[in-house]
């Protein structure tokens, strides 16, 4: 009755209505319906989201879909890059093309090498092998030369050109564009077909995907804090172990759906075992969610205060994490003891590290600390490698904080990476912990085809110590003065 | 419109820059790559290179003679270098045979013939300009490649005796000809290249 009184008075031609007024006159009624709809579309989302993916997760059961998704994105991205490099030609345009080999050649050579190969080209005396007469300096008993300059230089400028450490603290670049804007370095505009795909992307990606992706993480997070507070009451036993590793592979499975992420785990028989110590590569915090629903460790780590302190105080009542103050970090007996008497309590889980330190790019494995191997006992290396065509997994840490990072795993596509477990090592006889370190760091760059660099991750921030400059000089005056039994014996 | 939108999605217009560098370097991918190098080193994103720009590159950081040549990037008395300085300096070491691409004759003589190859290392050494290595100037030298291995009096014995050697009118310092009569013989061209892969 009412609603038919109101729609008279909207349509009585001498009285014309405000808009406002209209429409506060049209929403009374539908609000019940409104909200109606809203409560159902949300409880059918609701369950949806439960029977896809929180309850599998929580069996560890998978119904393929992610798989399938992956499939058929990367059709897509291949329909996108031919369709680039099409353009590209018709427009005559150049295109970029990243080269992960390095951009200039690089020759391996030895400063005492070049140095003998420069004079004695440059040198117009003949070679005749004597070098103990006086009549002048022969390439053979070193002298300096003016072109000794051109090793340097060149050597210098090359690494301004290409060097091997600086590109690992940026994420890496693609060959074939994947439709994210943070990704693409150089694409012209080629055709609106691609332009509008990308649209549809970022549609796609911010709002369908990253409020699912959201309510997933969020649901993950309370679950482990609330159960892994619960059981912290338990009597410390069998069953509490049971149950803590239960609801910590629940929760870090409800993760990795929260990224949608794509795991694929080779020669799982060589799983970490108590107390052994497991070093893998680092990219990201996301490294440990990986590893973590795949199998229990002992985090090592420095408590944070915020959500992070939170969820870190909730996990250590239900199993034994290592976490320190930040007064304590510094002080290295202790963490090396702490550590120690971790592993040689054999109910203990395996513990976590990433002897690198810091996250670098995913193409490289940089510097082991030694920390770690100085402990005594069985190592179990770990490579991890993603794939960058679905969403960049790096950490720039220099660059975004925690929460934009964050964002920007939740809004990529997906993460798609693949681990492998390597056998176990030992500290073999007369190997000190550096070797064993550089040792287990080139089998698990060789496994995931990463570069296997001696530089610090930590030359990120910090300058690179003096010492290696001083090296390359004592090199250089050794060659122009010989040593001192040379200079005694002519 | 468009064009505004574009270059909020598509960051950096790559065949303007082309066409601004091709005088310098001839192939596109050099460019191309050489300016995606320029952009990763300018942590500061305004467009030019300061030192400490290149002092964060490790293998730069440890080379002894690594401040000298990152001076030779910057002209007198400017702290920093654009795009186009970077290439040129950079254009020293292209092989002498890319030249054959580029056979213009009113062009001058090419920024990475033997002889501009030689001037960039004599410069190397005279950090005054003055066209002259004096003694004081080879020390400084010597003394930034071995550190603190030699003794002042056998690095000065050693400057001396190259200056002898060298020194052909007698003014106890060694000038640009001087410096390339020295290395007449020294395979220049090939020692002060640098090669792309593509």
């Amino acid at each position: 009755m009412v609603l038919n009184n109101n729609i008279e008075l909207l349509y009585l031609k001498d009285r014309p209505l405000g808009t406002l007024e209209a429409m506060g006159l049209f929403v009374s009624p539908f609000n019940n319906l409104l909200c109606m709809l809203l409560g159902i579309s949300f409880t059918v989302w609701f369950t949806l989201l439960l029977v896809f993916i929180i309850v599998p997760a929580v069996f560890g059961v998978s119904f393929g879909i992610r798989r399938l998704y992956m499939k058929s994105l990367l059709k897509v991205f291949e329909w996108a890059t031919l369709r680039i490099e099409r353009g590209a030609k018709e427009k005559n345009h150049h295109l970029y093309k990243p080269n992960a080999n390095g951009i200039i050649a690089k020759e391996p050579t030895s400063l005492e090498e070049e140095l003998k190969e420069i004079r004695r080209s440059g040198s117009s005396r003949d070679l005749n092998g004597s070098s103990s007469t006086s009549t002048g300096p022969g390439p053979s008993s070193s002298e300096f030369a003016m072109s000794d300059i051109f090793y340097f230089c060149r050597r210098g400028v090359e690494s301004i050109v290409d060097d091997e450490v600086t590109k690992r603290f940026t994420a890496e670049e693609l060959e074939s564009w994947n439709l994210l804007t943070r990704s693409n370095y150089n694409v012209q505009h080629i055709s609106t077909r691609l332009t509008v795909l990308w649209g549809l992307g970022v549609v796609i990606r911010y709002c369908f995907l990253l409020p699912l992706r959201l309510t997933l993480a969020i649901t993950g997070v309370t679950l482990l804090v609330v159960f892994t507070t619960i059981i912290g009451f338990l009597p410390n036993g069998r069953m509490k172990n049971f149950l803590s590793e239960k609801v910590h592979l629940m929760c870090y499975r409800i993760c990795v759906r929260a990224l949608t992420a794509i795991i694929t785990y080779h020669h799982s028989e060589n799983k970490p075992k108590n107390g052994g110590i497991c070093v893998a590569n680092h990219t990201s915090p996301i490294d440990v969610i990986i590893l973590a629903s795949d199998g229990c460790y002992a985090m090592v780590g420095q408590i944070h205060g915020g959500l992070m302190g939170v969820i870190q105080r909730s996990m250590v009542k239900a199993c034994p994490h290592i976490w320190f103050e930040r007064s304590e970090v510094k002080d290295r007996h202790l963490v090396a003891k702490r550590l120690s008497d971790h592993v040689e309590d054999k109910s203990k889980l395996p513990i976590l590290i990433f002897p690198e330190g810091t996250c670098i790019n995913n193409t490289s494995v940089m510097m082991f600390k030694k920390g770690s191997f100085e402990i005594a006992s069985t190592i179990y290396p770990v490579a991890i490698k993603y794939d960058p065509r679905f969403g960049d997994a790096f950490w720039n840490s220099s660059k975004f904080g925690m929460v934009n990072y964050l964002l920007h795993m939740m809004s990529s596509w997906a993460i798609v990476c693949s681990v492998w477990y390597l056998p176990p090592m030992n500290r073999q006889e007369g190997e000190d912990a550096v070797q064993f370190a550089n040792r287990v760091k080139a089998a698990i760059a060789r496994q995931g085809g990463l570069v296997d660099l001696l530089w610090d991750g930590g030359l990120k921030r910090s300058k690179v110590k003096e010492t290696f400059k001083e090296e390359q000089q004592k090199l250089y005056s050794r060659i122009l003065v010989g040593t001192h039994e040379d200079r005694s014996r002519s | 419109r468009w064009r505004l939108f574009s270059d909020l999605l598509y960051k950096h217009n790559f065949s303007e820059i082309i066409q601004r560098a091709s005088k310098i370097f001839v192939s596109h991918s050099q460019i191309t790559r050489l300016y995606s190098r320029f952009h990763s080193l300018d942590k500061g994103e305004n467009g030019a290179l300061s030192r400490e720009d290149f002092q964060r590159i490790p293998e730069l950081a440890i080379n002894p003679l690594g401040d000298r040549i990152i001076n030779a990037f910057f002209p007198e008395g400017e702290d920093q270098v654009n795009f186009r300085g970077f290439m040129r300096t950079l254009a020293h070491f292209r092989p002498v045979e890319d030249n054959e691409k580029n056979k213009d004759p009113s062009a001058g003589e090419p920024l990475n013939s033997r002889n501009n190859k030689l001037l960039f290392a004599f410069r190397l050494y005279d950090l005054d300009r003055d066209d002259k290595i004096s003694r004081d100037e080879l020390l400084q030298v010597l003394r930034m490649m071995v550190g603190v291995n030699i003794s002042d009096e056998q690095l000065g014995s050693i400057a001396d005796r190259t200056i002898q050697e060298a020194d052909t009118n007698g003014d106890m310092c060694i000038s640009f000809s001087e410096f390339i009569k020295v290395l007449e013989k020294v395979d220049v061209e090939q020692k002060m290249s640098i090669r792309f892969l593509h």
